[in-house]
């Protein structure tokens, strides 16, 4: 395997090299990539290359994850730019390639999802930019014939403290680059930090409005040809027989190809493509899902319900509680499957050749569309360069590899670079949804209002199953229990059981995976506790949360932001909630009207307390928090994708329609000053806005929405 | 059959099938790939671009019904992103992902065109024809108001 770091360490020094001398600094954390063991410590070093400088003072940082939207090449530029004291005018950044080097710590592969890019990059990449700097200023010292302590950086120069003279990085890399790597090398003191925890700008904006940001539709190969796929619209049918006469006709149709998928349509261009398409004659074996239905699937859940799970957390004695509990609770919640419908269809360029294949693709996970591009193609990992591209939107959707086989399958049937485009009714119905749960709530609660038992039975497909299958122990999926399984509220009897419930439905993970639906119910469910307990919701929660201070913080914080206490102008309705995930807390206070003749909602406040513990940029927070409002909000009031006769019923934004601009209420970010660890911020906004809405209609009706989306009845 | 119309300024002719909807035509025959596909149905505005001034969905416009009209796509709005739409929008940290925001300046120069000073309301309006996955509609809005108050230039 040496070979292939190797070969990518060429090939990052051969894209980024202007012609001179260059400082390339990898970081080896021993233990972390066996792989790279074996190879001299220089090598181990560079192979890992994170930045690059050169004479011309310009550094390169190679971002090692996907950017969908999330700011993480900002950020990781931030973390660089602060150890290294870069001047933030002369920073480029590039997507790495696909290399061991480049593993994600908290998945053991390289990939971008969980919420974990901060998190798992912050150390290594500080300590990446922290060695160069060390180095720069050995060097310096050297030439200066003073100590290194006599200097200091800023603005990309080493700084003579006695002279004030300077030197620019780019002078002092050819004799840099010849020092070993520092292997603790001194880190900065937060109190002098410049660009850490201070509202800073996307590096990407200039790309993204003036449309020169290449995302993977908009690569263009010399002789690239493009094609759309028929599939089956039943999951898991076969191809029959097709004919393909008439689409052969369409003008710009160059071939019809059988691939594992179904039948793709090649032409010159994309819509010639979709002409032929339509003009495919195609007969399906439609398998054993071919009458599959959600009324069906619903009936099944309710079933699945009546039987015991998989015991997934299990504190005291719930049952025992829950039978001599003098005021008893006890509902059921549904959720339906959702689409993820990222505003870039889903799509892959590739380019099969005997040495080589080049993958150009938005994609999540580049080391499993390298192996895909291997085991496809019969040639070795380190021959498949995976170039990531700009994501236009990810949310999990393209942690999947169906379309990555697609593009390498075509490519490889063509001999020639295949663009393969998904038209949003294709993204619509051969998506990997969000599971539909159904989940049984049971609580007791005594005299004096304290839960003192709860019991949770979720009903739901496994998405680790498929996924990560070795994940899955003793029938837990922790995806689908994750939101009520580590809730934090102090109930003494606490059970959750998991019936998992296969459906033949592909399902993946969705922005906040279980958490955005788990958060749901049991923030909808206790309000429900609340108001049997005859208790202010904010307080309800305060008491459960009196020994977790980071999430009763975030609940105090919104509630007093939001001005809680009170009151709301005549037709105005409040709603909170709190969930945490991925190592950060979130509250969020939702105010609401409606109209009750014509049964419509209107968001028109959001007010969000965020605990995320120590963080990088501000201002990224609260565009996350934002954004992830309107992605959850969209579920709320209208994300549902049905089945019937086996097919998905929705096929586009007609039928499958976003919060529109219209819709979208003022979100207010606020943020918790904290030293604690850092915690994820792309996907914890999600899961609290659903319960804040609903918990507002419950105020406002008093009658509990137990059944996503928020349908017209519930805001009689 | 040659089509032939004015796009960002220049003369340009095009030998396609006339019903190939424009958007295609600027993606894959002239790859102008910043104005992007999103639905094929003009229900998302991530293909829009002004013909005769007037905001248009691309993806749904025959390539036949442009001939002779006046096209200007994102890469004609200006040539080094200063339009003051395009810099309201960098300096609201609006985009995410990105992928509408093409679409999205589109659509809010053609507003601004119009309403050089809109209400949020009128931005609802003209904007709700345009998805955002991300949701920055709330910076989208602000951007707007700011580039509403810069002094025009083009």
């Amino acid at each position: 395997m040496a070979t292939a770091f190797l070969l990518d360490r060429r090939e990052f020094l051969r894209k980024s090299a202007t012609g001179g001398a260059a400082l390339v600094i990898g970081l080896y954390l021993p233990g972390k990539y066996e792989a790279l063991a074996g190879l001299p410590p220089e090598d181990q070093a560079a192979i890992n290359a994170w930045v690059q400088i050169t004479a011309d003072d310009r550094v390169t940082l190679l971002i090692d994850k996907s950017e969908m939207g999330q700011g993480i090449s900002t950020a990781l530029t931030m973390i660089l730019a602060e150890e290294l004291d870069l001047d933030w005018k002369k920073i480029r950044t590039e997507f790495a390639p696909a290399a061991p080097a480049y593993f994600n710590p908290v998945f053991g592969l390289q990939g971008t999802g969980g919420s974990s890019s901060v998190r798992g990059s912050w150390e290594p990449l500080a300590k990446a930019g922290a060695a160069a700097r060390e180095m720069l200023v050995t060097t310096a010292a050297k030439r200066w014939g003073v100590e290194a302590s006599a200097c200091r950086t800023e603005n990309s120069s080493v700084v003579n403290s006695n002279t004030g003279k300077r030197l620019g990085y780019g002078a002092l890399v050819e004799e840099a680059a010849k020092l070993p790597v520092p292997v603790s090398p001194a880190r900065k003191d937060p109190k002098n930090y410049k660009y850490i925890g201070k509202a800073t700008k996307r590096i990407d904006s200039a790309e993204k409005v003036t449309g020169t940001a290449e995302f993977g539709i908009d690569v263009r190969l010399p002789g690239m040809l493009h094609a759309v796929v028929a599939r089956c619209p039943v999951f898991g049918g076969k191809l029959k027989s097709f004919e393909a006469e008439k689409a052969k006709a369409v003008r710009g149709v160059k071939q019809i190809v059988q691939i594992s998928s179904g039948v793709a349509v090649v032409a010159d261009n994309t819509w010639s493509a979709m002409e032929g398409r339509n003009a495919l004659a195609i007969t399906w074996d439609e398998g054993p899902n071919a009458k599959n239905s959600s009324d069906a699937i619903r009936k099944l859940y309710q079933e699945r319900a009546q039987q015991p799970g998989a015991i997934a957390r299990k504190d005291g004695d719930a049952d025992a509680a829950l039978a001599s509990a003098p005021k008893k609770l006890e509902a059921t919640y549904e959720l339906p499957y959702l689409a993820h419908a990222t505003m870039e269809p889903i799509n892959c360029a590739a380019d099969v050749r005997a040495d080589g294949c080049d993958i150009y693709a938005p994609t999540q996970f580049q080391t499993f569309s390298q192996m895909t591009g291997a085991k496809l193609t019969g040639l070795k990992p380190e021959q498949v360069r995976v170039h990531t591209t700009y994501l236009g939107g990810g949310f999990g959707r393209r942690a999947e590899q169906d379309f990555i086989v697609e593009a390498v399958e075509l490519s490889k049937a063509m001999n020639a670079p295949v663009q393969v485009t998904w038209s949003r009714e294709d993204d619509m119905q051969h998506d990997f949804y969000r599971p539909a749960v159904l989940v049984k709530m049971n609580a007791g609660l005594d005299d004096a209002g304290s839960v003192v038992a709860w019991k949770s039975r979720i009903v739901a497909p496994s998405i680790m199953s498929r996924f990560f299958p070795g994940s899955v122990k003793n029938g837990i999926d922790d995806t689908a229990t994750e939101g009520i399984a580590t809730l934090k509220y102090a109930v003494p009897n606490f059970l959750v059981e998991y019936v998992l419930t296969e459906t033949g439905v592909p399902v993946g993970f969705w922005r906040s995976v279980g958490n955005s639906h788990n958060g749901y119910i049991a923030e909808c469910f206790v309000d429900e506790m609340a108001k049997a307990a005859g208790k202010d919701p904010v307080e309800f929660r305060r008491t459960l949360l009196a020994k977790d201070a980071r999430q009763r913080g975030v609940v105090e914080l919104a509630a007093e932001k939001a001005g809680w206490s009170k009151p709301l102008p005549a037709g105005r309705y409040r709603g909170i909630s709190v969930v945490e995930s991925f190592g950060s807390y979130v509250a969020q206070v939702a105010e609401i009207s409606i109209d009750r003749k014509a049964h419509t909602l209107q968001v028109h406040r959001v007010v969000a307390a965020v605990d995320c513990g120590r963080h990088v940029n501000p201002e990224t927070i609260r565009a996350q928090i934002e954004g992830s409002v309107v992605y959850g909000l969209s579920a709320a009031l209208k994300g549902e994708i049905t089945l019937s006769n086996g097919r998905v019923e929705q096929s586009n934004f007609n039928d499958y329609d976003l919060v529109r601009m219209n819709e979208a209420p003022v979100v207010e970010v606020h943020i918790v000053d904290s030293q604690d660890g850092p915690g994820g911020i792309g996907e914890p906004g999600t899961p609290p806005i659903a319960p804040a809405v609903c918990n507002a209609i419950f105020a406002a009706t008093g009658k509990p929405v137990r059944r996503l989306p928020i349908r017209p009845e519930n805001l009689a | 059959m040659p089509i032939t119309f004015t796009l960002n300024g220049k003369a340009t002719t095009v030998n396609v099938d006339p019903q190939m909807p424009l958007l295609w035509v600027l993606r894959d025959t002239l790859n102008l790939t910043g104005t992007k596909f999103g639905c094929g149905m003009a229900l998302c505005g991530a293909c829009t671009v002004h013909i005769n001034g007037e905001a248009s969905r691309s993806c749904i416009l025959p390539v036949s019904s442009v001939e002779g009209k006046k096209i200007t796509t994102i890469e004609g709005l200006s040539a080094d992103g200063s339009h003051p739409v395009q810099k309201a929008w960098i300096e609201e940290d609006v985009p995410q992902c990105g992928y509408c925001q093409t679409g999205q300046i589109m659509s809010a120069v053609a507003l601004l065109a119009k309403k050089p000073n809109p209400t949020d309301v009128e931005i609802d309006d003209a904007m709700s024809g345009n998805l955002c996955r991300c949701g920055t509609y709330q910076r989208i809005r602000k951007a707007i108001h700011r580039a509403a108050s810069q002094p025009t230039s083009g």
